[in-house]
C-alpha cells in the first residue's frame, strides 16, 4: 500500500515532465506536414500570410509584427507602471497603504482576459477616437494599453520583491552620506534590484506574447505588415484562434498552419522564460 | 548626574548632548542623558548590550528619524545649534556628522564610485576637473590607509575586497564627504584582529583632523584607542571621563564591576 | 513647508540641498501616481463594465439559455457548464497537484532530477495557456476519443493549472516548521505517516488558498477551451461528464464579438456574474488566510 502511494506521489511529480515532452511532441508532429510542404526560411522570413487563400502564401512575419506591436505597446504601459508602483510600495508607502495597495493589485491581476477583452473594445477605442479620430474599431493600440495593464500587477509583485530584497546596510550607507530618498532609491536600491527587475520585464514581455482573448478581441483579424497602431492587426495567438473557430477542414494545409504557428509561439515564450531564469540566476545580486 | 571629571572645556564641544530622553514608543532607550565630545579626541562609548548604547551614537546623527515611533526630547548641540532644531534638514547634518558601520556596508558598485558617491550627490564634485576629481579620490584612499591596496584597480567592484578593506572604503567614502565627526558603531566587531588593528591604529590617525565617537563592546579597544570614555548601563550614563581614570580608577562602583569583566 | 535654518546657522544648506528635495518630492509624486493609477484603473473598469450590464441583471438572465434574440440570451448554460468543468478539473489537479507537491518537498532528494522537474513546473507556468488547448486537442479529444466533452475540458484546465497547484501547495508544506516533523520522527513516524498526520493538516489553510486561487485563475481561461471546442450555442445543462458543454468565459466572448450592439450589454451582464463569483472565491481565500495567520498567533 506504502508503495502504491509513493508511486502515485512520484508519477504526478513526473507528471510535468510529461506535460512538457507532450506539448512538443504535438507540436512537432502536427506542425512536419506543413513544413515538408513549406520551406522554414519562407515561413520564417516570408512578409505575405495568406494561408486559407485561394492563391495562399506562408510568410508569419505579419503575424509576428502584429504580436510585436501588443508586446511594445503593452511594454510601454505595463513595465513603467509596474516598476513605479513597486518602488512605491517597496519605498514609500505606509505599512496600512501597502496593505490597501497590495489586494487592489491581485485584483487587477485576477480579472480574465476576456474582460480586458471586452473593456478594450466598447471603452478604451471610442476613448481614443476622442484623441486619433481615425482609429478603427479593431486597433492594436487599445489592445496594447489592455495587455499592458494586465501585466502590470506581474512586473510589480516581482519587482517589489526584488526591491525588499535589497538589505537595509545598504541604504543606511546611502543615508549616512547624507543623500536624499529618491537618491538612495535611484542610485542604490533600484540598481542593487536589477536581475530581478529584468526577470520580471523577461516575464511580463512573455506573457504578452502569449495573450489571446484580449487581442483576439480588440485588434482584430487582419495580418499586416504596417507600424501604424490604429488599424487592426493579428496576432500569432489570435490567428489560432480564428482558424480553429472558422471551419476550415482538418488536414488541409491550412489547418495545420495552427501547429507551425503554434510551434513558433511555444519557442519564443520558452526561450523567454528560460532567459529569465539564466538572469536570475547569473545575475543575482550577492551583497555579501 | 554622572561623574564628569576631566571634562573638556565648553569651546573645545564640537557635539554635546542636553538632558536627552529617547523613546520606542513606550519604551525608554535612552534617559535624560547629556555628554559631550571634543574636537580632535576619541570618546569611546561602552555597556553591556542593550544600554542603549547604539541609540544614542544614531542619535547624533539623526539616523534614528527613520524609527516612526522614535521620540527624543532634550538637544542634541552642534557647535551649539540644536540639530532636530525646527527647519534642519538630516541631510545636512548627516554630511558634517559622518558613520561608519558595524558591518562593512559598501555599495555594489566600484571602489571609485563608492569614494565618490557622497560629494557627486552633495555638488562638492562641481566645478571640479577630472584631475581635481582624482585627487579627492586618491586622499581619501589615503587617509583610508586604503590607496597602496587598490590604486590600480580603481574600477574593481568593492565586493571583491576582504572585510577589513571594505571597512576602509567604508571609511574612505565618508572622509570623501569632508565631514567634521565621524561616528562608528562597532567598526571592528565583523573583523579579524589583523584588520581590527589596521583600524585602531587608522583612528588615531584620524583623530589628529576630526572628533570621533565609537560605541564598542570591546574594553581593551576602549582603553587603546580613545581618550574620554562614557559608561552606559539601562540608558542612563553613569560616568564619564578620561579613560585612563575610568579603566584604572573608576569613581562607581558599577563602572568598576562592568570594566573588570564582573558582567555585560 | 518648514522654514529653512536661520541664516547664521552653520547647517545652513551648501545650496544643492533644496534642489535635490525638491527632484525628491516630485519622484515620490511619480511613484505614488503609479500606484495608485492601479485603483484608477480598477474602479473605471469595474464602473463601465456594471453600468453596460446593468439592465440585464436579473434573475431571468441567469435561469434562461442563449438564445438569437439579445434580450432573451441568458446564461444559464454557461453558469452550470462553468460550475460542471470547475468541479472535475480541481476533482483532477488537486490530489495530483498536492502529491507532486509532497514528492517535491518530502521525499525527494535535492539533486538533478528534482530541479529538471522543477525547471519544469516553472516553464509549464509560463507557457501560453492556448498551447494547453492544443495540448488537450490532440491528446484528450483525438488520442483519447474524449470529443468535445466536459472530460476533455477538464483534464486540459487541470494540466493548466497544475504548475499554479504544485508552486502554491510546495510553499505551504515547506512552511510548515521542521520541528513538527522532527517531533514525529521522534516518536517513530515514517516519512508518510509524518506528512499525513503531521504536515498535511498544518498545510491545510495553505494548500486551500492555493486551490481556490489556481480555481479563480482557471475559471477565467478562454482559449484552451475554444481550441478543444467548448461550444457556444448550448441550449442545455451538461449531466453527465462526457456531454457538451460551455462555459462563462466563452460566452461572454460570443457575445462579445457580435457587432450587434445589444450584446454588447449581455457580454457585461455576464462579465459581472464572472466577477462576482472571482469575488466570492477571493473573499474566501483572503479569509482563510486571515484565519490561518491569526490562529499561527
Amino acid at each position: 500500500m506504502g508503495k502504491l502511494i509513493i508511486g502515485f506521489l512520484v508519477a504526478s511529480a513526473f507528471l510535468s515532465v510529461f506535460t512538457t515532452f507532450g506539448i512538443i511532441v504535438v507540436l512537432v508532429r502536427e506542425s512536419i506536414p506543413f513544413f515538408s510542404t513549406i520551406p522554414l526560411d519562407e515561413f520564417l522570413f516570408g512578409t505575405k500570410w495568406f494561408p486559407l487563400a485561394a492563391q495562399p502564401s506562408f510568410g508569419v512575419l505579419p503575424l509576428v509584427a502584429g504580436t510585436a506591436h501588443i508586446v511594445i505597446g503593452s511594454a510601454f504601459i505595463g513595465l513603467p507602471l509596474g516598476l513605479g508602483s513597486a518602488i512605491y510600495l517597496s519605498e514609500y508607502a505606509s505599512p496600512r497603504m501597502r496593505s490597501i495597495l497590495k489586494p487592489f493589485l491581485e485584483l487587477l491581476a485576477g480579472i480574465p482576459t476576456v474582460v480586458y477583452g471586452f473593456f478594450a473594445l466598447t471603452f478604451v477605442t471610442p476613448l481614443l477616437r476622442n484623441v486619433f479620430p481615425s482609429i478603427q474599431v479593431f486597433n492594436s493600440l487599445s489592445a496594447a494599453i489592455v495587455v499592458g495593464i494586465m501585466i502590470l500587477p506581474t512586473v510589480a509583485s516581482l519587482c517589489e520583491d526584488a526591491l525588499r530584497a535589497v538589505p537595509r546596510q545598504l541604504r543606511d550607507g546611502g543615508y549616512a552620506l547624507g543623500a536624499t530618498k529618491y537618491e538612495v532609491t535611484s542610485s542604490i536600491v533600484v540598481p542593487g534590484a536589477l536581475s530581478g527587475i529584468m526577470a520580471s520585464f523577461i516575464l511580463a514581455i512573455s506573457r504578452a506574447i502569449g495573450e489571446t482573448m484580449a487581442v483576439t478581441l480588440a485588434a482584430g483579424g487582419t495580418a499586416n505588415l504596417s507600424f501604424n497602431m490604429l488599424d487592426g492587426v493579428q496576432t500569432m495567438t489570435a490567428f489560432i484562434v480564428s482558424v480553429s473557430l472558422g471551419d476550415t477542414p482538418r488536414g488541409t494545409i491550412g489547418y495545420q498552419t495552427i501547429f507551425a504557428v503554434a510551434l513558433l509561439l511555444f519557442v519564443i515564450t520558452l526561450g523567454l522564460n528560460l532567459l529569465s531564469n539564466r538572469i536570475l540566476k547569473r545575475y543575482r545580486e550577492s551583497y555579501e | 548626574m554622572a561623574d564628569q571629571r576631566a571634562t573638556p572645556p565648553p569651546e573645545d564641544e564640537v557635539l554635546a548632548m542636553r538632558n536627552c530622553t529617547i523613546r520606542y514608543g513606550s519604551h525608554v532607550a535612552v534617559r535624560d542623558l547629556s555628554l559631550s565630545f571634543a574636537r580632535h579626541r576619541v570618546t569611546a562609548i561602552i555597556g553591556p548590550s542593550g544600554c542603549g548604547k547604539s541609540t544614542l551614537l544614531r542619535a547624533l546623527n539623526r539616523m534614528n528619524d527613520s524609527i516612526a515611533s522614535m521620540r527624543l526630547e532634550g538637544r542634541v548641540e552642534y557647535h551649539g545649534e540644536d540639530i532636530y532644531g525646527p527647519g534642519i534638514d538630516p541631510a545636512e547634518v548627516r554630511r558634517r556628522i559622518g558613520m561608519v558601520f558595524q558591518k562593512p556596508n559598501p555599495f555594489p558598485k566600484s571602489i571609485r564610485e563608492n569614494v565618490l558617491w557622497g560629494p557627486k550627490r552633495n555638488g562638492m564634485l562641481k566645478g571640479k576637473n577630472a584631475a581635481a576629481i582624482a585627487d579627492l579620490l586618491e586622499s581619501s584612499l589615503q587617509r583610508a590607509g586604503l590607496w597602496e591596496e587598490v590604486k590600480d584597480r580603481l574600477g574593481a567592484s568593492a565586493l571583491a575586497l576582504s572585510g577589513g578593506q571594505r571597512q576602509r572604503l567604508c571609511i574612505a567614502r565618508a572622509l570623501a564627504n569632508d565631514p567634521e565627526v565621524f561616528l562608528m558603531d562597532e567598526p571592528c566587531s565583523a573583523l579579524d584582529p589583523i584588520a581590527t588593528s589596521r583600524i585602531e591604529d587608522l583612528i588615531k590617525e584620524l583623530e589628529r583632523t576630526y572628533t570621533i565617537v565609537i560605541v564598542t563592546h570591546n574594553l581593551q579597544q576602549a582603553s587603546r584607542v580613545s581618550d574620554y570614555t562614557a559608561f552606559m548601563l539601562n540608558g542612563e550614563l553613569v560616568e564619564y571621563g578620561e579613560t585612563k581614570g575610568i579603566f584604572t580608577n573608576p569613581a562607581k562602583e558599577k563602572t568598576e564591576e562592568y570594566v573588570s569583566g564582573r558582567f555585560g | 513647508m518648514t522654514p529653512g535654518p536661520p541664516t547664521n546657522s552653520i547647517l545652513m544648506s551648501t545650496g544643492n540641498l533644496a534642489r535635490r528635495r525638491l527632484a525628491g518630492r516630485c519622484f515620490s509624486f511619480l511613484v505614488a501616481g503609479c500606484a495608485y493609477c492601479t485603483i484608477a484603473i480598477l474602479a473605471v473598469l469595474i464602473i463601465q463594465i456594471l453600468g453596460k450590464g446593468f439592465p440585464l441583471l436579473t434573475w431571468d438572465f441567469i435561469s434562461s439559455f442563449p438564445s438569437r434574440k439579445a434580450e432573451d440570451a441568458g446564461i444559464k448554460a454557461a453558469l452550470w457548464g462553468t460550475f460542471w468543468l470547475m468541479s472535475l478539473t480541481m476533482a483532477i489537479a488537486t490530489p495530483v497537484g498536492i502529491a507532486a507537491a509532497i514528492y517535491l518537498e518530502e521525499f525527494a532528494r535535492k539533486g538533478k532530477l528534482s530541479t529538471f522537474i522543477e525547471v519544469n513546473i516553472s516553464n509549464l507556468a509560463g507557457v501560453p495557456s492556448i498551447i494547453y488547448g492544443i495540448l488537450g486537442l490532440a491528446l484528450f479529444v483525438r488520442a483519447f476519443q474524449l470529443d468535445r466533452s466536459l472530460i476533455a475540458g477538464a483534464l486540459t484546465m487541470a494540466l493548466l493549472i497544475l504548475p499554479v497547484v504544485i508552486i502554491s501547495a510546495r510553499e505551504a508544506i515547506r512552511s510548515v516548521p521542521s520541528s513538527l516533523r522532527e517531533a514525529s520522527f521522534g516518536l517513530g513516524a515514517t516519512r508518510w505517516q509524518t506528512t499525513w498526520n503531521v504536515v498535511l493538516p498544518s498545510a491545510f489553510p495553505g494548500i486551500m488558498t492555493g486551490l481556490i486561487l489556481s480555481t479563480s485563475r482557471a475559471i477565467g481561461e478562454t482559449a484552451p477551451l475554444i481550441m478543444i471546442g467548448a461550444l457556444t450555442y448550448i441550449a442545455f445543462t451538461p449531466r453527465g461528464p462526457m456531454d457538451a458543454y460551455t462555459a462563462m468565459p466563452i460566452q461572454v466572448y460570443d457575445w462579445a464579438s457580435r457587432p450587434q450592439p445589444e450584446f454588447q450589454v449581455n457580454a457585461a451582464a455576464g462579465i459581472v456574474v464572472l466577477m462576482a463569483i472571482l469575488l466570492m472565491l477571493n473573499g474566501v481565500a483572503i479569509w482563510l488566510r486571515h484565519r490561518s495567520s491569526k490562529k499561527a498567533h
